[in-house]
């Protein structure tokens, strides 16, 4: 079957004709995306072509949110972004959340309380608890479910994450002046 | 690779409530799903799938694909070196379809090229010419004789009888019932992902692949290549939920085959869509049963018909069905039973393993019987279910007697004792959005109903009629360092947490070290049947054991004690008289053991023709609770609060016991009021997160729990699996609630706006 292969006849021109340089600023710092398709989602690019596997994908359809970045300030599922058009902006992602071998709190509260278990839900959902708290910092339970309804989660049944939330709100309250 | 590789597990022995290992390299995501693996030249690979429920192959041309730049290598059936099928109990699934096609998403030819795009151009550029062929539906057709084969294997998958005592007994009280379950799918998130490396000149392969049975997974491969098992080593790609959906094989051997032939290593990644039609789902079935019982609600006898819709392929159809049938009295007393069971095939999607293996079908029909007949009775449901509940020494209509364990008294109990909701209609601050419809700001508070339903619950733990149900572990001891080696595959549930607090517990030491879940030790069986934690803890408890028992005879020998006067205190090994004290670290300085155990449960046996046997191992059993409140005219329910009472035996660490009864209880709900595959002649109508409804956080309720701890003697910690229990009854008390609020009887799931509005 390999006899028919002929690659001077393919497609390689028309899939990757409108790829183009772009930068993304990610996690502060600025990467250079060379030899992309166009169509490549913000998700894809982060993963594939920057080795940042923490965000991760699945139903590509921003039903789930297990692919949440930050934007620009605005949390997003990075599954529908296309990447090309997130230059010019602050992206960041769960490896940029926190130092490298430092959880943040909101990490360790997630690890404390047992909220994780597969775990493939989780970087999307530590992301999307950072940004609730930031705007919510001492949320009520039904506004933490209601904050975080776009993250599925299939594991917990989702107690133990909001457990997890509440853990960081009270902290956060007790160190405050 | 594995994300597990030398990672420490935390201080903490069983019992204790410690953390997971993997929780920090999760919450950072860097822990590593299989779909996070990647290799220095790696292709990506994708599949073609059949667009037609039953259709014969004319042709399949491959050569404007192969003329795409990019695409390096396009495998069909005739690529297929060894055996052309495999399957879990039976090989009947074609690796991939040559004459016909039997579902719709059954893969007909997979592609290696250097970008998914690349491959996604290749698959539409594939030719295939199908002569469509009307498929078969309807599981009645196949009951009927009125469709010809679909396979060589036949139509009928399995018939099971159970004839228990006296056929022809009657009771006063008679209710009847016809009970519909829907398809479910397990939905983990984690979609299927798998990278294959192959061995230079082909003569084995090296594949990373997120599954439920590392051992199972190789034999089948190994199969389908023509390669002995040992050329495929498997090793396990971090697991994003599981659930049942990865027992059988989807990517595994499409991803080899393309890794071999193209001499690159292929990783494979499965699309929400495709993973909707790549792996098996909860069977579809519809359950009739009649109850007989005397006028004080006794039951007499239940009499059922069971057909399961197993779709295109065996898979585990028949095991299903068994458990079904086997658990049609559910966790009470009943002395004769006549019940038919059947598992069909027909042109749906293939349906298996799901959290609750058949049980979850059973236990819907029954429950719904039980609130009938206490109906019919004037008792309350509550009450029926403590007069007709299972004691040690009752028998189920197998004839097999429940043994040791069996706190289904006090498993209602306890639960109806939880406190019910104190909050009103609408939460105390009255917001419409606490209402059922939720954001949707529908209903009207005024004329929200709740509701109270009750269900109960027995499952089998671990393989059952015959099968060799056995795990693995290894344990070496050096410098007061233990290290675990299993083949165990860990899905999310947690044992690699409790791996590590049974090695602490038994060898006093304080760093265990987990090695890479691999083949590189013998089987452990599936993560399936909630047995890891009887089967793969039983093994590596043992292996402790033996090392600790040749730590023992080190400490006697050296210090002149009797070996057998020694035992673990903390971190030392003291000696009966209290003269001897040593630590571990100090005893095991400079000594290695290692020892590898198999562990096996006790035998079971087959069912004979009357469905008569000792088929199954060990039980758990569970009650729940449900509250509700519906808007009767807009079909709306919102899940209040769900109270439970399980049977766990014991809970070895009671957080991950936790997580595993309030995950399991949102997969329940999720049958009773929203997850659906939607089929209509054989085509899958909602095969995304859009259209398939999973519970989000507004879904899921409050869930309070009491743990009933009742070590089971014959259980190697005394602990029970604690997966299926909390998916199997919560979906039946959720509508009891409904039906409690509106006052109709609904008999199928999930319960749809329609059929509250009636």
């Amino acid at each position: 079957m390999t006899d028919d292969f002929d690659s001077s006849r393919g497609l390689h021109s028309d899939v990757f004709a409108l790829s183009e340089i772009y930068a993304l600023h990610v996690n502060g710092g600025t990467h250079e995306v060379r030899d992309a398709w166009i169509g490549e989602s913000l998700l894809f690019v982060l993963r594939e072509r920057l080795g940042l596997m923490g965000s991760k994908g699945a139903c590509e359809q921003g039903e789930c949110g297990s692919c949440s970045v930050m934007v620009g300030g605005e949390l997003v599922c990075s599954c529908l972004v296309l990447a090309a058009s997130a230059v010019e902006q602050s992206i960041v992602t769960i490896e940029g959340i926190a130092p490298v071998g430092s959880p943040s709190d909101v990490q360790q509260a997630f690890v404390d309380a047992g909220a994780v278990q597969c775990g493939f839900c989780t970087p999307g959902l530590i992301m999307a608890t950072h940004a609730l708290l930031e705007r919510s910092p001492e949320p009520t339970e039904f506004e933490i479910r209601e904050e975080l309804s776009g993250n599925v989660c299939r594991c917990t049944g989702y107690g133990r994450i909001i457990d997890a939330v509440q853990r960081v709100a009270v902290r956060r309250r007790a160190v405050q002046p | 690779m594995s994300a597990l590789v030398g990672e420490r597990t935390r201080a903490g022995r069983l019992g204790d409530s410690i953390t997971r290992p993997d929780g920090t390299a999760k919450v950072q995501g860097s822990f590593q799903f299989s779909s996070d693996l990647n290799a220095e030249n790696c292709l990506w690979g994708a599949t073609l799938r059949s667009p037609h429920p039953s259709a014969r192959i004319v042709s399949i041309d491959l050569s404007a694909a192969y003329r795409i730049s990019g695409v390096e290598a396009i495998v069909t059936a005739a690529d297929v070196p060894g055996q052309a099928t495999y399957g879990l109990i039976s090989q009947d699934q074609p690796v991939f379809a040559s004459d016909v096609v039997r579902y719709v998403g059954e893969p007909i030819a997979a592609v290696a090229a250097d970008h998914p795009e690349t491959c996604r151009r290749a698959l539409e550029a594939i030719v295939v010419v199908y002569e469509v062929m009307a498929p078969l539906t309807d599981p009645e057709r196949v009951l009927d004789g009125s469709h010809p084969p679909i396979h060589p294997d036949g139509n009928l998958i399995r018939h099971q009888r159970v004839l228990c005592g006296d056929a022809n007994a009657t009771g006063p009280i008679v209710v009847e019932g016809t009970y519909e379950i829907g398809m479910q799918d397990q939905a983990f998130l984690g979609l299927e992902a798998a990278l294959a490396l192959p061995d230079p000149g082909a003569a084995g392969v090296e594949l990373y692949v997120a599954t439920q049975w590392l051992h199972e997974d190789q034999k089948q491969i190994a199969a389908c290549l023509g390669l002995a098992p040992a050329a495929i080593r498997l090793t396990l790609g971090g697991v994003g939920g599981a659930f049942g959906a990865r027992e059988d094989i989807s990517l595994q051997v499409h991803t080899c085959l393309l890794a071999l032939r193209t001499g690159r290593p292929v990783r494979m990644h499965y699309s929400r869509e495709e993973s909707f039609l790549g792996h098996v789902h909860r069977h579809p079935a519809r359950i009739w049963m009649r109850h007989h019982a005397t006028a004080d609600g006794l039951l007499v006898k239940v009499e059922a018909r069971m057909v399961f819709d197993g779709g295109a392929y065996a898979s585990t159809s028949s095991a299903v069905l068994i458990n079904a049938v086997t658990h049609t009295q559910g966790p009470y007393r009943c002395p004769n039973a006549v019940v038919d069971g059947y598992a069909v095939r027909t042109n749906n999607l293939p349906c298996g393993a799901m959290r609750g293996f058949g049980v979850v079908q059973a236990c819907f029909a029954h429950e719904g019987q039980m609130d009938r007949l206490a109906a019919a009775c004037g008792i309350d449901p509550v009450d029926l279910r403590l007069r007709n509940a299972m004691v040690i020494g009752d028998k189920l209509i197998t004839g097999q007697v429940i043994e040791n364990v069996a706190p289904v008294e006090r498993c209602i109990r306890e639960t109806a004792a939880l406190p019910l909701p104190d909050e009103p209609v609408g939460g105390h601050d009255r917001n419409t959005m606490r209402l059922p419809g939720g954001a949707g700001r529908t209903a009207d508070a005024g004329h929200i109903r709740r509701g109270i339903g009750f269900a109960v619950s027995i499952k089998n733990l671990m393989y059952s009629e015959g099968f060799d149900d056995y795990s693995t572990a290894r344990c070496r001891l050096a410098d007061g360092v233990v290290t675990l080696k299993f083949a165990t595959s860990e899905v999310g549930q947690g044992f690699v947490t409790i791996a590590g607090q049974i090695a602490r517990s038994v060898l006093g030491v304080d760093e265990v070290v987990l090695g890479t879940i691999d083949t590189g030790v013998g089987s452990a069986g599936s993560t399936s049947a909630s047995r890891q934690t009887w089967m793969s803890g039983g093994a590596v408890n043992a292996a402790c054991l033996k090392v600790r028992g040749l730590l023992f005879d080190a400490v006697a020998a050296l210090y002149h004690v009797d070996a057998n006067s020694l035992s673990i205190e903390g971190s030392d090994i003291v000696g009966a008289s209290g003269a001897l004290r040593v630590s571990v670290l100090e005893a095991s300085t400079g000594l290695e053991f290692d020892e590898t155990v198999e562990y096996r449960h006790k035998p079971t046996e087959d069912l004979d023709d009357n469905g008569q046997g000792d088929c199954h191992t060990a039980f758990a059993f569970v009650a729940h609770r449900a509250v509700v409140d519906v808007d009767p005219e807009l079909g709306l329910v919102k899940v209040i609060q769900i109270a439970t009472a399980q049977d766990v035996g014991r809970a070895l660490n009671p957080l991950s016991v936790l997580g595993q009864i309030e995950g399991g209880i949102a997969q329940g709900l999720g049958l009773a009021v929203m997850e659906e595959i939607i089929m209509s002649e054989g085509r899958v109508r909602n095969p995304s997160f859009t259209d398939y409804l999973l519970p989000t956080f507004l879904d899921m309720p409050s869930v309070v729990v009491s743990l009933i701890e009742e070590p089971d003697p014959i259980a190697p910690l005394g602990a029970k699996g604690v997966g299926e229990p909390p998916t199997i009854s919560s979906t039946p008390a959720i509508v009891a609630a409904i039906r409690d609020a509106i006052g109709r009887p609904l008999d199928r799931v999930p319960v749809r706006p329609i059929d509250i509005i009636g």
